[in-house]
């Protein structure tokens, strides 16, 4: 019969590691970033590119949540309208702190080509934003690497103190 | 020097001038040669007043009075044979006529033909709503209400479709700029931080076109990332890719290939 239950004291010591707050929380944090579906326009299909199976991003712990209660990561991931303006916002303000924003190509970034009446020239018009992903739209790779960098840049913040406001543009 | 042309009204300019090249109409042909739609002509003509006819790309084109709109449309469908309206907007020529031009593309699935009916209406004017006849032209009157502001009668529910419901002005007009007008360039701040916020931030930062070309601080590039306000003057630093196994996040190991079992047996 197997021996499921595992004997610490026996097989090399008790589970016990050494480290600071700062450092363990922002582990947590960085490998868990939840991630809101945000969609807008093609850029979307690049996001559920990565995270499918082939780039797969539950790997890095970035699993798509539905509601902005359980997420902490918005891509916003193509075209911002005017008309969906007032609900991206609503939306980033439900999200719980501490929260961060991937604005994931050109659209999202400065409008891109759509310099029109009804675009938003730039997601961070509107909510603040951490990473910008340059692209028309970025493959699934830069995508993967921004997350990557977020994950660098959370792990570099005191995790104790509240985080500090963001600037808008 | 250049002539001076009055610019108080740059609003109503339209935004169409003819400096670019205009492609010269498709030639029009006489409603005769072609005897399925020369019968149909005749059925309208017998019922209603008819402004113009030809055949233009194997299509016949009918223009009919506004006000006849409806009952033109429903003899098509109901005598004619004309079952599907595949398509029905509006043409701004308001600049050049002072009207906008609405037309009704018809498909005659039995006949195999394709017939337009146009009509004109002023600015001011409204029309009748086809859309107990065609179901899809419920979206379509819309759309037009919408994107012209052209007032459809007896429409079931007159409401915008692709703008936001507070949005003013109607963008397909050739007079709205292309970038939009004042209200449309702080739509989302009004809505979002409130008309006071229009101060904080200023009309340069609400011109997508403006480059600050000194301002090379807030970008960085893919690999090379510094933070910001990092003088770079000389160059930016490399940013090797880190994984986090490398850098020694508590309890994340490289996955190890040599150490992997590799099962042979499922049912072990």
């Amino acid at each position: 019969m197997a021996q499921h239950q595992v004997n610490y004291l026996k097989d090399g010591g008790l589970p016990v590691a050494l480290t600071t707050i700062d450092k363990v929380v922002n582990w947590g944090r960085s490998n868990s970033l939840w991630a809101l579906t945000y969609g807008l326009a093609c850029c979307g299909i690049e996001m559920m590119a990565s995270g499918a199976s082939r780039y797969d991003f539950d790997r890095f712990g970035t699993i798509f949540r539905a509601s902005p209660r359980q997420a902490e990561l918005m891509v916003v991931a193509g075209t911002l309208t005017k008309k969906h303006a007032e609900f991206i916002r609503r939306l980033y303000d439900q999200m719980t702190e501490p929260k961060w924003v991937i604005s994931m190509g050109s659209c999202a970034n400065t409008g891109g080509m759509f310099n029109t009446y009804s675009t938003v020239q730039g997601v961070d018009r509107v909510i603040p934003v951490d990473l910008y992903l340059p692209g028309c739209a970025p493959r699934p790779e830069t995508l993967q690497y921004g997350v990557m960098m977020l994950q660098q840049k959370i792990r570099r913040e005191s995790a104790s103190r509240a985080q500090k406001p963001k600037r808008l543009m | 020097m250049r002539a001076y042309t009055p610019k108080d009204n740059v609003q109503k300019k339209p935004y169409y001038t003819d400096r670019y090249w205009v492609a010269p109409q498709v030639a029009k042909h006489d409603v005769s040669s072609d005897e399925v739609f020369a019968a149909d002509l005749e059925a309208i003509k017998a019922k209603f007043e008819v402004l113009d006819a030809y055949i233009q790309v194997e299509q016949m084109v009918v223009v009919i009075n506004a006000h006849d709109n409806f009952a033109v449309i429903e003899m098509l469908k109901n005598e004619r044979q004309y079952n599907q309206l595949s398509e029905m907007s509006a043409i701004d020529w308001l600049a050049s006529e002072g009207k906008f031009e609405i037309f009704y593309q018809m498909l005659s699935m039995s006949k195999r033909k394709r017939l337009r009916i146009k009509c004109k209406i002023s600015e001011k004017e409204s029309i009748q709503s086809v859309e107990k006849l065609f179901r899809s032209a419920d979206w379509s009157e819309r759309e037009m209400y919408d994107m012209f502001g052209v007032v459809v009668n007896n429409h079931p529910f007159m409401k915008r479709i692709l703008m936001p419901d507070d949005w003013e002005g109607f963008p397909l007009r050739k007079t709205y700029p292309l970038q939009g007008d004042e209200f449309a360039a702080w739509y989302e701040v009004d809505k979002i931080f409130g008309k006071e916020a229009r101060e904080i931030i200023g009309p340069e930062n609400r011109d997508p076109a403006r480059i600050d070309r000194y301002d090379t601080e807030r970008f960085a590039r893919l690999g090379h990332e510094v933070p910001r306000g990092t003088d770079i003057t000389h160059g930016e630093p490399d940013t090797p890719l880190v994984y986090q196994e490398n850098e020694g996040v508590f309890m994340i190991e490289k996955f190890d290939a040599q150490k992997s079992v590799v099962i042979s047996d499922r049912h072990r």
